[in-house]
């Protein structure tokens, strides 16, 4: 073997400038990242990568999780039938009631002229893993674009709302949950109607009610659901049960406190609504949607401080 | 090489959750610091800077911190190789507990500048488990280094 001398001089640029260069250029990602959404076809084309590899990751997991469920008890699936049998009936009871209702409603909105609410159609979606950015209350469904889901539409469970697609990728979405810092959902409290804004807490799942003003007519124990008002959550889908209420004279606002009452990331699927209702208003409001990576309702907070009151 | 990051790749986009996902070890960097520590000649920024992006996308995160992250520690790996490497095993793992607790130091930064609440001193745990990860992951990514030069022997 003849042996060539080290190669002295073929170093490239030293290992500072490179890394001044990696640095400059991340810190241009992430400024651009939270600026503007021109990076958002960089961040779908390295999600295309990145999507194969997540389900391929997930593989293991799902085929234990395949033998598992071969190997179930007989009496364990006897059980479950009887339970879904039975509830099943319950709900079919409720459906009819449901059905008068709604021939009721329609005929009513006839009487009045108004418009009327087109039905949403529902996608289910597996969630691929809750997201592991512990800053963040995130969750990775795996329907995409290609599926139908684009972002702002809302994710729901068997209970209610667990919180809105903000990312959608060709093959996988992300869904922002209602408990996350940055995440607020318009509601209003069943009981009396009263609207309001829930934010998420972040770290405790929990989720509060702001700009309620102090003599608010709030109790322990109230439901909260959805409004409608923005067009994006359907209205009357419940959000969250009043759990605690503050009153400090030195705030402005009274600090109330709400537990979600969906299972807000417990579950393995979710639904994401797909309906028409949102392209509507979409195309009504589209000046207002202006930053569609974020929250949608995020805008409409600071422009109708006085939804609260 | 490329085969060890892509393993840790997959590690990290396992389905963790709950405290295993506060405890879970970022084996993407482990990998990356291992490298630039062992074959600093192979291993560059470039490719640390890509995995980073690659994860801030699997996680949904901002994009370009976890890219910054790296870049930093391998960076720092990098002019301390030599080192780092005269060290014995013990002391070996006190400097990647170093680095990795630099690493998401970094991250937290970020996240603090852009809006996000701490969420506690649980938050290094992984770190810790990392460190603690680095001698078995010297003694696994150097099997296949010691049975070469045995081959050439017989």
């Amino acid at each position: 073997m003849d042996h060539h001398p080290p190669p002295f001089f073929k170093r490239g640029p030293s290992t500072l400038a490179r890394f001044a260069f990696f640095a400059a250029l991340s810190i241009v990602l992430m400024v651009g990242d939270i600026y503007q959404n021109y990076l958002s076809v960089l961040r779908q084309g390295v999600a295309v990568i990145v999507s194969p590899l997540q389900r391929l990751a997930n593989a293991p997991s799902e085929l234990a999780e395949r033998v598992g469920g071969f190997f179930i008890s007989q009496a364990f699936l006897q059980r479950e039938n009887d339970r879904l049998q039975q509830q099943e009936l319950q709900h079919a009871a409720q459906l009819q009631g449901y059905q008068a209702t709604q021939t009721e409603n329609a005929h009513l909105r006839k009487l009045l002229d108004a418009r009327q609410q087109s039905a949403q159609t529902l996608l289910l979606a597996d969630v691929l893993y809750a997201g592991r950015d512990p800053f963040s209350h995130k969750i990775i469904a795996d329907k995409g674009t290609v599926h139908g889901i684009a972002t702002g539409q809302p994710a729901v469970d068997d209970i209610g709302v667990i919180g809105q697609v903000t990312r959608a990728y060709p093959f996988s979405s992300e869904i922002t949950l209602l408990t996350d810092k940055d995440q607020a959902i318009p509601v209003e409290i069943l009981r009396n109607g009263m609207r309001a804004i829930a934010f998420g807490q972040g770290a405790d799942g929990t989720l509060g009610l702001a700009f309620t003003p102090m003599n608010a007519d709030v109790q322990t124990g109230d439901v909260v659901v959805t409004s409608g008002i923005e067009g994006i959550y359907p209205a009357g889908l419940p959000v969250a049960v009043v759990s605690k209420i503050e009153r400090n004279a030195a705030v402005a606002f009274a600090r109330i406190i709400c537990t979600p009452s969906a299972g807000v990331g417990l579950h393995k699927q979710v639904l994401v609504i797909v309906g028409d209702r949102r392209k509507e208003f979409q195309t009504l409001a589209a000046p207002l949607l202006e930053p569609p990576a974020k929250p949608v309702i995020k805008g409409k907070v600071k422009r109708g401080g006085g939804i609260a009151r | 090489m490329a085969l060890s990051l892509f393993i840790g790749l997959m590690l990290n986009l396992l389905p963790w959750s709950g405290i295993a996902l506060l405890l879970r070890p970022d084996f993407v960097a482990l990998i990356l610091l291992f490298w630039s520590i062992r074959e600093p000649r192979r291993m560059g920024l470039g490719v640390a800077w890509a995995m980073g992006l690659m994860i801030d996308v699997a996680d949904g995160v901002l994009f370009g911190q976890n890219a910054l992250a790296y870049s930093l520690a391998v960076y720092i790996a990098l002019i301390l190789h030599r080192r780092i490497l005269l060290f014995s095993p013990w002391q070996q793992t006190f400097y990647a507990l170093l680095l990795l607790l630099l690493l998401q130091f970094m991250t937290l930064l970020i996240r603090l500048a852009t809006g996000a609440a701490f969420s506690g001193m649980s938050y290094f745990a992984s770190s810790v488990t990392g460190a603690l990860l680095w001698p078995l992951l010297t003694l696994l990514l150097q099997l296949p280094q010691k049975a070469e030069p045995k081959r050439d022997q017989i």
